[in-house]
This record gives C-alpha cells, structure tokens and sequence, in this order.
C-alpha cells in the first residue's frame, strides 16, 4: 500500500513538472521560434553562404575559402574598411564614456534647472540617424554651416569637414558622442545609488577630489562603465546609417565603415557569399573583442552596490 | 512640526549630496557650456527650415532667418510624398508594436515566472544574442524573406517583431523578478492557470514596463534605415527614413525642404519624449542593470 502511494504521488510529481515544462515551453515560443529563425539559422547559413560566390541569382557555388583568401590578401578595400572603422571605435567609444561620465557627474549635482540640462543632453539619442545626419550635414556645412560660421567669428577658416579626408572621420565621431545620451542616463542612475556614507567617510579621511573620485565613484559604476564600452563596441562596429547618408563612404572611401561595405558588397554589387564572409570576420572580431573585455575588465568591475 | 522637521533634514541632505569636489559655480558654468553645445545642432536646423535661401547661402551668415517663412515645410510635403510616408511608418510601428510586447512578455515570463529547467540556459542564449551585429544576420534574412516573396512589402520589417527581441525580452525579464514569488504562488493555490497568471496579476503589475517596451519598438520602428533600406524599393511603400534619405539622392539641391523634413521627422519623437519622459527614463535606466 504504501508502495502505491509513493509512486502515485511521483508520478503526479512528475506531471506537475512535465506540465511546467510544457507551460515553460509554450510561453518562451515566441522568444524561441525567433532565435532559432532570425538568429541560428542566418548565423549558421552565414556561414554556408561565406564558402560559396552567390550573386541572388543563379546557384550557389562551393568555392571553399576564396572568399576569405580574396578578402584578406587581394582585396585592400577590405583593409581600408577595417582600418576605417577601427579608427571610429577606437576615438569614439572612450570619448563617448567620458563625455557620459562627465555630463552624468555634473547632472548629479543640485544645482537648479537639473532636469532641464538631462533633458537637453539626452534629447539628441533619440533622433532618427537619418534626420541626425541631415542637421549635421549642415552643421558641417563647409560655406552655410554654422560651425565654420561660429570659427570664422574667431578668425579660423574652417575646413570642408565631411570633404577632407583628415576632417571627415572626426566630424563623424563628434557626431555620434553628441546622440550619445542614453549612457549618460546609466551612468547618472549609477552615481545616484553610490551611498552618501563612502564619500562622507572620504572627508573624514581627508580624502581629495581625484581619490574620492576614483576609489568611491568609479568603483560604484564600473558595471555601467563596462556596459558603455561592450555596447558602444558592438555598436561602432555596425555603423552605417550616417555613412550612407552623409558621405556615401567618401572622400575618397575614408568614411567607408565595415557596415557600409558589407552592405555595398552584397545589395550594390549583388556579391552575397562575399559579403557573408565579411559578416562572418565581423562576428569573429566583435565576439574577441567583447570577450577581451569581459575577461581583462569583469574582475576589476565591482556589483556591491546592489 | 513633524513635517518642517522632515523638510529641513531634506534640505541639509540635498546640501551634502553634491558630485565629489565640484563647486556649484564651476558645475552651472560647465553644464551651460555643455548645454549650449548639444543645442547648436538644434538650432541650426529650426532656423535653417525657417529660412529663405538666399539667407541660407548668405556671407556673413545669417544668424535667425528674418522674417522666418514656413514655405519649406510646405514643400517638403509637395517634394516627396512625406504625409505618406508618416502614414506608412505608423502602420509599421505600431503593429510591430503589439507584436513586440506581446512576445516579449511571453517570453519574458517563461524565463522569469516558470521555474522549469531551459529557463536559465535559454536566458543566456537570448542575452548573448544581443551581442551579434545585425550586419552579421542580413543577408540570410533577406534570403529568408526573399524565398518567402515577403521583398517590398512589410512584412519582413514587421513579423520578426512577434517573435521577441533578446533586449527586450532582457528589460521585461528583470522587472519581472521584481514582483513577489507569492502572488503567482497564491493564484496557483486558487487553481489559476499558467496564462491566466501572466494575464491577469503579472501583466497588469507590469504595465509600465510594458509601456516602455511599446515606447521603444515604436521609436526603433520610427528610426529605422537599414532594414527599410534593404527591403523596400517601391516609392509608394517608402518609410519616413527613406523619404528623407531621398533629399540626400535625388533631391540634394533642396536644403530647406531638407530641413523641414528633418524636423517634421523629429518633432513626433521629442513630443513622445517629453509626454513620457518618466517611461523613458526609468526604461533606459533599467537597460544598464545588469542581472
């Protein structure tokens, strides 16, 4: 009698969690069927396409490694592009952090008119890319701009911003550390939950500005600091709206990003396994580079203050 | 008493809290310096939409367009089908809009509320996903869509919205964990099923974090390029992204009317910002918590 009961009641055990499972299951469908869809299979066909040329029509032809040879060693358009947007990641990404860092230390001050300066400094983020590339475009204006206008009253003659080839990638960082406000928002909600105590604790010590500031403030939001710099990695390497629109990769392709001719290679010049065999490199690079992050940083990244 | 004792405990602790070692002085200085940068760009495209173009070529440069004219923002509308396009945008905003909230949720609870074994490893799949660039899936998407006769039309820009996003699946997943084991424990004893949970304690709790949610997929909708970009190629079916890129192609000369356009493209958004400026801030808050 007993006997019948345990396995009765394990087998009801084992429906409850057979009927989880299912509701478990069911639930997460959406999320699944898009993963499987939108995510594993483009990722896994990627790289099917990556080892063919396949040009929309016709069939896919197996030509092994061709495309990463050809990519690597013949192509220096390709070296250009990752040279390009090597450059734009590297002076963008820490100049954004700064600048949110900055903007966010000062909005935690009391000072009056507060919400106001956080509304200013994060408006610009939720721009469309395209109409941020239209203002700026006039912005940069080399005869009608208002930035040469503004160095002209100081007696400079401003370049051709987006014509030069030394000018044009700056004036594209500028731009993109201007859309930057979402981090600053992070950043300030860090800075607001650093406890008052640490810092009064730092007077009590005497402590001075930079040590309070690197020892207490930074610690309290390095998670947020190491989240700037995953995102603004991943999203520097898919740069492509501005591009596309303000200087179609010029002058002289020094504004051609990595997106922006993977983009070319496969809806212009219709050349798909090429251009998977760049989306392949590009996941490559973007997925060493954020675990090099991870592993050089998350250590040193400090969640005590939840 | 109790009160005015409160208020002044308040002010001396809005005395102390201050960024480290900043001086007020300094810090006002620095955030009007700040503040007058970031609205440069700003200012020039009102006024420049509001100018004549002979204003706008003009050496010195013309500061404020006198008298300002709104004949540019007519013919943005006359240049390039603009009113259709806003139309347009807005039917794909907002049905990717019920479609990523509800999938979202969905997923969201699964990962949250069921404590059945996939919950976590399916979670770090979904979070590690958000690493990959969308250059990196566009091409077998296209494909996909392509093999499907979905090209030019708007269902490759709104479907895959109804299969969740791993952001947001990620933003509604922690505020999800926020709400007490209990209450679906409670509602389980009353012999509620799983849907019936979600739908009627967790859903309705979650409300702002659902608004959030709907509050980006309609702006992520609104500023959308690439995707747009790559699927659509008839005029009539064009996004307000690609309407405007169009001054940057065929209609370069047209400055003012660029201009206008940007604006007209803007003002939807900043409005939206500043009616739920609340939503907005408290979701991308979120965004930077890491779970």
């Amino acid at each position: 009698m007993p006997d019948v009961l345990a396995r009765l009641s394990a087998s009801h055990f084992g429906r409850r969690r057979l009927t989880t499972f299912i509701s478990g299951l069911l639930f997460a469908a959406p999320g699944i069927v898009g993963f499987l869809a939108f995510v594993a299979y483009p990722i896994v066909a990627s790289l099917y396409y990556s080892f063919t040329s396949y040009a929309i029509v016709g069939r896919y032809r197996w030509v092994g490694l061709e495309n990463y040879v050809t990519l690597l060693t013949l192509d220096p358009e390709f070296w250009n592009v990752l040279g390009n947007t090597t450059y734009f990641v590297a002076l963008s990404v820490p100049l954004h952090i700064v600048v949110a860092l900055l903007l966010a230390l000062l909005l935690n001050s009391r000072v009056p008119g507060i919400s106001v300066y956080r509304t200013l400094f994060y408006l610009p983020s939720v721009v469309p890319p395209v109409a941020t590339a239209m203002l700026w475009l006039q912005v940069y204006h080399p005869t009608n701009g208002i930035l040469n206008a503004i160095l002209d009253v100081f007696g400079i003659v401003g370049p051709n911003w987006l014509g030069d080839r030394a000018w044009a990638k700056p004036a594209l960082v500028v731009m993109s550390v201007w859309a930057g406000g979402a981090l600053m928002l992070i950043l300030l909600a860090g800075l607001q939950d650093v406890p008052q105590d640490l810092y009064d604790a730092a007077d009590v010590d005497g402590a001075g500005w930079w040590p309070r500031f690197w020892n207490v403030t930074i610690p309290f939001v390095s998670p947020q600091l190491l989240f700037g710099l995953v995102t603004g990695l991943i999203g520097g390497f898919q740069y492509f709206t501005q591009v596309y629109v303000m200087t179609g990769g010029g002058p002289a392709r020094a504004t051609a990003v990595y997106a922006f001719y993977l983009w070319e290679n496969a809806f212009q010049f219709l050349k798909m396994g090429y251009a998977s065999a760049m989306a392949w490199i590009l996941l490559v690079i973007v997925a060493v580079c954020t675990a090099l992050v991870f592993g050089t940083l998350s250590r040193r990244v400090y969640y005590g203050g939840r | 008493m109790y009160l005015s004792v409160r208020r002044s405990a308040a002010i001396v602790q809005r005395a102390r809290h201050r960024a480290p070692g900043i001086r007020p002085v300094s810090v006002e200085l620095c955030l009007a310096v700040f503040a007058a940068t970031f609205s440069i760009p700003f200012f020039w495209l009102v006024t420049s939409s509001l100018k004549t173009y002979p204003q706008m070529i003009a050496y010195p440069i013309v500061w404020i367009p006198s008298p300002p004219i709104l004949d540019h923002y007519v013919q943005t509308f006359q240049i390039v089908p603009f009113a259709r396009y806003i139309g347009n945008t807005m039917i794909i905003a907002l049905m990717t809009v019920v479609g990523a909230v509800f999938s979202n949720a969905l997923t969201a609870y699964s990962l949250s509320r069921i404590n059945w074994p996939l919950a976590k490893p399916l979670f770090a799949l979904l979070l590690s996903t958000m690493m990959i660039p969308f250059p990196v899936l566009m091409i077998p998407q296209f494909l996909i869509f392509r093999n499907l006769g979905w090209l030019d039309t708007y269902l490759p820009l709104v479907v895959p919205a109804y299969f969740g996003y791993a952001f947001y699946t990620f933003l509604l997943r922690q505020f999800f964990l926020t709400i007490p084991v209990e209450l679906s424990d409670a509602a389980r004893m009353d012999g509620a099923g799983e849907f019936r949970i979600f739908w009627n304690v967790i859903a309705p709790l979650a409300k702002p974090a659902l608004a959030t949610i709907a509050l980006f997929q309609f702006i992520g909708a609104w500023e959308s390029f690439l995707p747009p970009l790559i699927y659509i190629s008839s005029k009539d079916l064009y996004t307000v992204s690609l309407g405007l890129a169009m001054f940057r192609g065929e209609f370069t000369s047209e400055v003012g009317p660029m201009m206008a356009g940007s604006t007209v493209m803007i003002m939807p958004i900043v409005i939206l910002f500043f009616l739920t400026q609340r939503t907005f801030i408290k979701g991308i808050t979120l965004t930077g918590i890491k779970g």
